[in-house]
């Protein structure tokens, strides 16, 4: 409290004297720059510190080091048939087993009584970990890409219907209530009052499935694996090739990003109607 | 007879397994254009009362007749209104209005014309396609009022719209639901439990008592302006009638204490 009195935000007291308009675009910039500055830091900090402190490149290499890494593996290594692989198999993990879960998440939250059957397994599953599924479904399937589309799957799948379930339980029974006084159908209930109300942690559950499922395509690749960036990363391992692992650590992290500001695009188009708070 | 209740009476079952009796042997009668109030300690059945109108749930014991015909189920011929405005946030206001329509077979253009008339009725042409974040709260009621008449309801049920406005809101958002109802010549049975809001607005009062409800006191509002609650509020007897209703309710307190 005695904090916020001491400055009294100093974005109040230029707006006196600059445009409110103008000082937001000017505060956005900065906001850019700084930004842009750790990243520069960073950057140099890797650059220049490792051979300063003397760590060997198979433990930390430098940017640089990284960079022709990324050079040689691009030219020697097909790095873009395994970083779109990867992608791909992502996005159909992340699509499957989301729209699994959703269709699961809604499927209960209709019936009060399957519910309440089947939630302790949904739970117990929920809090298996998923990714230790990967040997067995290698035993199972054997070394394709079943097995870590199965892990994605697996691992997206909970988030989506738990959060989609938990909507459905608290969608607003007024709502409900007057959908039916006005003689709605189950159907058009579903569609017209529930559908739009459980959107918002719809939207929820697959920004955090996005990223889950980068996890468990990676997880497929590095357990059995001949393809994908997560294979680059266990053969990367296996030599001592620290660059390689830096490299597919960064492009799967692209993927996720991408695939996580993609979602929210999509949000923000879908849920244009709630205010949201400035900034 | 527009609406009317034979000795109804509601019991829920409780967590417990035991049954809790809402209200006990109402019977009560609204005419074809009346407006009507229900008034009443909390907790006293006044919303079960509404829920039975609209056919959500049947009585235990009793009957709920609307137009003559019984109440079984969720009842097209009556349209209700809560504190909440009930608007679907992701639709803009016309899309609102239109919702009630939507599954009585008027196509888009009829119902959209339809919405539009009633926009108009309730102040609201040039909002149609803002979305209910954008209104102030008693925008947002006007809006859900042109919803509930939409659908040409024979009876309009109110269940205290206006106890989340501000004072002054209230005192508008009452006088121009006041003369949309009147000019439709809708009858309306209104729950409040502010009692000078139900002496403004209504032909007549009915009195409930205190858990399980029942009618103790009937109050025939016999004052002009019933379209105007602000000029009837300038009337000196308007104070009399809500003294009136108090000492019922306040008596009632003591007879159950």
């Amino acid at each position: 409290m005695t904090d916020a009195t001491h400055d009294t935000r100093p974005a109040a007291r230029p707006a006196g004297r600059i445009p409110q308009a103008a000082y937001a675009v000017i505060e956005r910039r900065v906001q850019t720059a700084v930004s842009l500055a750790i990243l520069g830091l960073v950057l140099l900090a890797w650059q220049f510190l490792p051979p300063l402190l003397g760590v060997p490149r198979y433990i930390i290499p430098t940017f640089s080091q990284c960079l022709a890494e990324l050079q040689r593996m691009y030219q020697a290594e097909g790095l873009v048939g395994h970083t779109i692989s990867t992608a791909i198999y992502t996005l159909l993990g992340f699509a499957i087993g989301s729209a699994l879960g959703a269709a699961m998440g809604y499927l209960l939250g209709m019936s009060r009584f399957w519910e309440k059957v089947l939630s302790p397994y949904i739970l117990a599953l929920q809090i298996a970990p998923k990714v230790a599924f990967a040997p067995l479904f290698i035993m199972w399937f054997g070394y394709n890409a079943m097995p870590k589309l199965l892990v994605a799957v697996l691992i997206v799948f909970f988030p989506v219907l738990v959060n989609v379930l938990q909507a459905m339980r608290t969608v607003d029974r007024d709502l409900v209530n007057l959908a039916r006084a006005y003689s709605l159908n189950r159907w058009q209930i579903f569609r017209k009052i529930e559908m739009p109300s459980t959107l918002p942690n719809l939207m929820a559950g697959l920004r955090i499935a996005s990223t889950l499922a980068v996890i468990g395509i990676t997880v497929g690749e590095l357990v059995g694996g001949n393809s994908g960036l997560g294979y680059l990363i266990a053969y990367g391992g296996g030599q001592a090739n620290a660059a390689m692992v830096f490299n597919a650590i960064i492009l799967l992290t692209v993927i996720g990003f991408a695939l996580y500001l993609v979602l929210e695009r999509i949000e923000a188009r879908v849920l244009h109607y709630i205010p949201r708070a400035q900034g | 007879m527009a609406l009317e209740f034979r000795h109804v009476t509601k019991r829920f079952p409780t967590r417990t397994g035991k049954e809790v009796t809402a209200v006990q042997d109402v019977t009560f009668t609204v005419n074809q254009g009346e407006f009507v109030s229900v008034v009443g300690p909390s907790g006293c059945g006044k919303s079960t009362i509404l829920s039975m109108t609209a056919g959500l749930y049947g009585p235990t014991e009793g009957e709920v007749l609307v137009s003559g015909e019984r109440v079984n189920g969720p009842n097209p011929h009556v349209g209700f209104m809560l504190q909440k405005d009930l608007l679907l946030p992701w639709r803009d206001i016309v899309s609102n209005v239109e919702f009630g329509l939507e599954s009585r077979g008027v196509d888009r253009q009829a119902r959209r014309a339809r919405a539009m008339q009633e926009l108009v009725h309730c102040h609201l042409e040039g909002f149609e396609h803002q979305y209910p974040y954008q209104l102030s709260g008693g925008m947002r009621q006007r809006a859900a009022l042109a919803r509930t008449l939409a659908i040409d309801p024979e009876i309009i049920l109110l269940d205290e719209p206006f106890s989340a406005l501000d004072a002054q809101t209230k005192l508008l958002i009452q006088n121009s639901f006041a003369k949309v109802i009147a000019e439709q010549r809708k009858t309306t049975l209104l729950i409040t439990h502010d009692l000078a809001e139900a002496v403004l607005m209504s032909d007549r009062i009915l009195v409930l008592s205190e858990r399980p409800g029942s009618v103790i006191a009937e109050i025939a509002v016999d004052l002009p302006h019933r379209d105007e609650p602000l000029r009837r509020r300038t009337l000196k007897e308007v104070g009399d009638y809500a003294a009136q209703i108090f000492t019922l309710l306040k008596l009632e307190e003591k007879a159950v204490a």
